[in-house]
């Protein structure tokens, strides 16, 4: 029910989504002499510059080679022209840049920070724009490369929390692309072979399935002149094709995996929604209450301020080019797993079906609204929104009409979305740990 | 804590790799009853960071109470006799807030991020937290538990962090860094809330704590609010922890655990080494130079992709799938210079051990190249400017280096003492301090291992 309150409640927000507005950064966009799309923010205040060239060229490109991927970026910083390795790194660190990439499911990225005065910034490009163009890949360095992505695969075996998110993963995909984890597996990573690497690189690092973004100290015009140089000798090639449609789960399952460990770790989980999604607003907005609100929600008040069940308990969608995951996790003493879970699987089933508590939900979008300011304070976090702005093709007034937005949404339409996307009957619950009998 | 112990660790690991220069944006105030206040602006985004810093953390304890000062910053956010359990969370939420705290071995802070218009309400509710907490038995019956699953989570289901633990118990004897920040579980297990009382007591007061405002504020009317809101509270006498120095080491000594998770062994190498602390003061034991050239030395074996351990470990003779170096000047009390290594499958801890030495051993018998420092010099520039991306970031150097007795504008030199520093002290302080009798081994191995 409406009452007075709740409205004048949300003439406020209204009011205060409005003054917020202008904290949201003025994004400039257009295409590079060969057709890059660029995203830009000015931001003098600081004499930094972040470049990002992301690329459709994720996980979910994978296809059997598990790791391919996340292989190929974390290789960019192994030498390029005639540069090896130690002379790359030796001449990065000569500019005091820092230089990343990375792999996600959707995208990779090569990213680099530099100070704007071009004593450092101008090599520092000069490098940016070698990696991207001629990265080395010798042989030697891919199979560096893959021991230490095989290391990494056997640590975090060692954890039950990695070991339940994989376990998640496969069971919410199946065969999806977004099923196997991005570092790979031990089989597949070993399978890789330098022309896999270098076949994977020419055929996704190109102009065609790429986007750059830059935020700094730079005007608009050495903006274009730097995205100009950077992508001038990316091959035209091809773009990727749309991944594969996520399909839903059929009903409900329960995975039970014997671990050595002192906690069970729980995961319920389903695909969620996209990037873009009609649903996102309500659907956002509806977790934020239910477990998404770090030490305000629905779930950490039933499962860990009431019961002392867990230390972290959430629950967040992971919004992507096809349906993302939604996940609810959270990790507690073997011997409380199955009470764990009850609270979990009850709170959730509550929140469903009633949708979100009135005053939970004015206090959550108060949150959101009110704590917008905090999302695009830096420049780190700013080139993160318009690389995602770009990458899926949001409208550049994404961040500008968010807060109106979620000004807007009501618990009716939450309550709906959630019954229509979050089916607690086709979800799929893992749990990892001792006293559990598999 | 409520957040990562170890990503705030990591942290001050890198403090020092990443100072800043003087700008007049900071001011500090220091009102009757002992608050210290410093105010940095920074006016990019209409937002704020209030943290409020206690002079007490893990170092402070005693056997047998080890993790109060945690299980405290827990019960933190469980009322006051103003505000109900929960509701001071309910509050920084409903207003746009962001908002945890953290403890580590020197100390415990609070903080929230949000409009700059809320700093006096920031001001407010932690002044009355200060003084007014409630300590409910059955908040802290279950909260207790909650620290416990957080001790399952972060240390006792995880094999290199029980090894981290391991190492910093082995290598001090004495010395309470030998303590975990978040206590021995029979403790947390045997933890009462007078326990907690008492901590609250002898430590939660305005002359023990200094609170840190970095944002799109005026630093004289955050002043005048800090007056209005801590002003009326008392000040008390702080009864210093007994000192408890660190035996002298004789020898090296070893650590090793075996784990059945554990398929990927673990070698961790760490040196007692003197902090800032030790170099400011009557008592200063060690020259001031020695702390920053220990500094650069971390930075020309383990600090980024063209340091020696990477460029000579990894890449070059391929013993080690990850290496690094580590030193935190800013810590209290005498600390550690740490490496950390795992080998490739083709080698054992000894031959990565073996590796770790002989790097050592070069930069004893011959001073870094030109090349290496002026590197290590324009990353420690660079990183001073990057710092300002986060206000977050530049309040956490103001904090806990006040924190630990060291006035924040010695930070404001950093530059300038790295710059100083020449090839040669980098070598004299390889030799003075990596040296057998000071060292700590600490091996993680598969169970099957022999």
């Amino acid at each position: 029910m409406n009452s007075i309150k709740s409205i004048i409640n949300g003439l406020v927000i209204v009011l205060s989504s409005v003054v917020n507005a202008n904290a949201s950064p003025e994004i400039a966009h257009w295409k590079t002499n060969n057709g890059v799309n660029v995203y830009f923010v000015e931001a003098p205040e600081i004499p930094i510059v972040d470049i990002r060239i992301v690329y459709k060229a994720g996980s979910a490109q994978d296809g059997v080679k598990h790791g391919l991927a996340s292989l190929t970026a974390s290789l960019m910083d192994e030498g390029a022209g005639e540069l090896d390795a130690n002379a790359f790194n030796d001449k990065l660190a000569d500019t005091g840049a820092s230089f990343g990439a990375g792999a996600l499911r959707d995208m990779a990225w090569l990213s680099l920070r530099t100070l704007s005065d071009e004593k450092y910034s101008k090599p520092a490009f000069e490098l940016l724009r070698q990696v991207a163009s001629s990265p080395a890949f010798n042989k030697d360095a891919v199979s560096r490369a893959k021991a230490a992505t095989i290391s990494r695969i056997q640590r975090e075996a060692s954890s039950p929390g990695s070991v339940a998110n994989n376990a998640i993963r496969k069971a919410v995909f199946g065969d999806h692309p977004y099923a196997h984890p991005t570092a790979g597996e031990e089989k597949t990573v070993a399978a890789i072979t330098q022309a896999d690497v270098k076949d994977f690189h020419r055929k996704y690092y190109v102009a065609e399935n790429a986007m750059l973004a830059i935020v700094g100290a730079l005007t608009n015009e050495q903006a274009h002149k730097l995205a100009d140089k950077i992508t001038a000798e990316l091959p035209a090639g091809t773009a990727a094709g749309s991944i594969a449609a996520v399909n839903l789960l059929d009903s409900k399952s329960e995975q039970k995996i014997s671990f050595d460990s002192i906690q069970s770790h729980i995961r319920l989980g389903m695909p969620g929604m996209k990037r873009g999604d009609k649903d996102y607003i309500p659907l956002f907005v509806g977790n934020h209450v239910l477990g998404g609100g770090g030490l305000v929600s629905l779930l950490f008040d039933e499962v860990r301020e009431k019961r002392g069940l867990s230390y972290g308990v959430n629950s967040y969608f992971a919004p992507s080019e096809q349906l993302g995951v939604f996940i609810a996790s959270l990790q507690t003493d073997g011997s409380q797993a199955d009470e764990a879970l009850k609270v979990l699987r009850d709170t959730m089933h509550t929140f469903i079906q009633d949708g979100p508590p009135a005053g939970r939900l004015e206090a959550a979008k108060q949150n959101l609204i009110g704590g917008f300011p905090l999302r695009v304070d830096s420049n780190s976090e700013i080139i993160e929104y318009i690389s995602m702005i770009g990458f899926y093709g949001l409208p550049l007034d994404y961040l500008k009409t968010f807060p109106e937005k979620v000004a807007k949404v009501n618990a009716e339409q939450i309550k709906e979305a959630f019954q229509r996307r979050v089916n607690l009957e086709r979800a799929a619950i893992v749990v990892v740990g001792k006293d559990v009998k598999p | 804590m409520r957040v990562n112990i170890l990503t705030i660790f990591a942290a001050i690991l890198v403090l020092f790799a990443a100072p800043t220069f003087s700008d007049n944006r900071t001011h500090e105030y220091t009102i009757k009853n002992g608050l210290k206040l410093v105010v940095k602006t920074d006016y990019r985004a209409p937002v704020a960071v209030v943290q409020v810093w206690y002079k007490v953390g893990a170092s402070y304890e005693y056997d047998g109470t080890t993790g109060v000062s945690h299980a405290l910053e827990h019960m933190m956010f469980k009322g006051t006799k103003n505000l109900g359990p929960g509701k001071f969370s309910e509050l920084v939420a409903a207003k746009g807030g962001e908002e945890n705290a953290f403890t580590s071995a020197d100390y415990t802070a609070y903080f929230q991020t949000w409009a700059a218009e809320n700093v006096p309400l920031s001001l407010k509710i932690e002044a009355d937290r200060m003084r007014n907490l409630l300590l409910l038995d059955e908040e802290f019956k279950k909260e207790i538990r909650v620290v416990l699953e957080e001790r399952r989570l972060r240390t006792d289901d995880n094999p290199q962090a029980l090894l981290w633990e391991a190492s910093r118990s082995t290598a001090f004897q004495t010395s309470p860094y030998r303590q975990p920040v978040i206590g021995w579980a029979a403790d947390i297990e045997n933890m009462t809330i007078d326990d907690l009382a008492n901590w609250y007591r002898q430590w939660y007061a305005p002359n023990n704590a200094v609170v840190v405002v970095v944002g799109d504020v005026e630093p004289e009317a955050v002043y005048q609010s800090v007056l209005e809101h801590f002003g009326p509270l008392k000040a008390q006498k702080i009864i210093p922890s007994k000192p408890r120095p660190e035996t002298a080491q004789k020898g090296t000594k070893t650590v090793t655990l075996k784990s059945a998770k554990t398929r990927v062994p673990y070698l961790m190498m760490s040196y007692k080494a003197p902090a800032i602390v030790d170099t400011v003061g009557e008592n200063a034991k060690v020259e001031e130079w020695e702390v920053y050239a220990l500094d650069v030395l971390s930075s020309t074996l383990g600090g980024g992709g063209s340091a020696r351990l990477p460029k000579e470990l990894v890449r070059n003779k391929r013993l080690a799938t990850q290496a690094g170096a580590s030193y935190s000047s800013g810590s209290r009390l005498p600390t550690l210079f740490s490496f950390s290594a795992s080998p490739t499958p083709k080698h054992s801890l000894d031959d990565l051990e073996a590796g770790i030495r002989e790097e050592i051993k070069r930069l004893q018998n011959e001073a870094p190249t030109s090349a290496e420092l002026d590197r290590i010099k324009t990353q420690v520039v660079a990183d001073t400017i990057y710092e300002r991306d986060s206000m977050f970031y530049q309040g956490l150097i103001i904090g806990s280096l006040e924190s630990v007795g060291i006035d924040w504008r010695l930070y404001e030199q950093y530059v300038d003492k790295i710059k100083a520093v020449t090839a040669e002290q980098v070598q004299a302080v390889a030799k003075k301090y990596l040296r057998d009798e000071q060292l700590t081994i600490a091996k993680l191995l598969p169970a099957d291992s022999e």
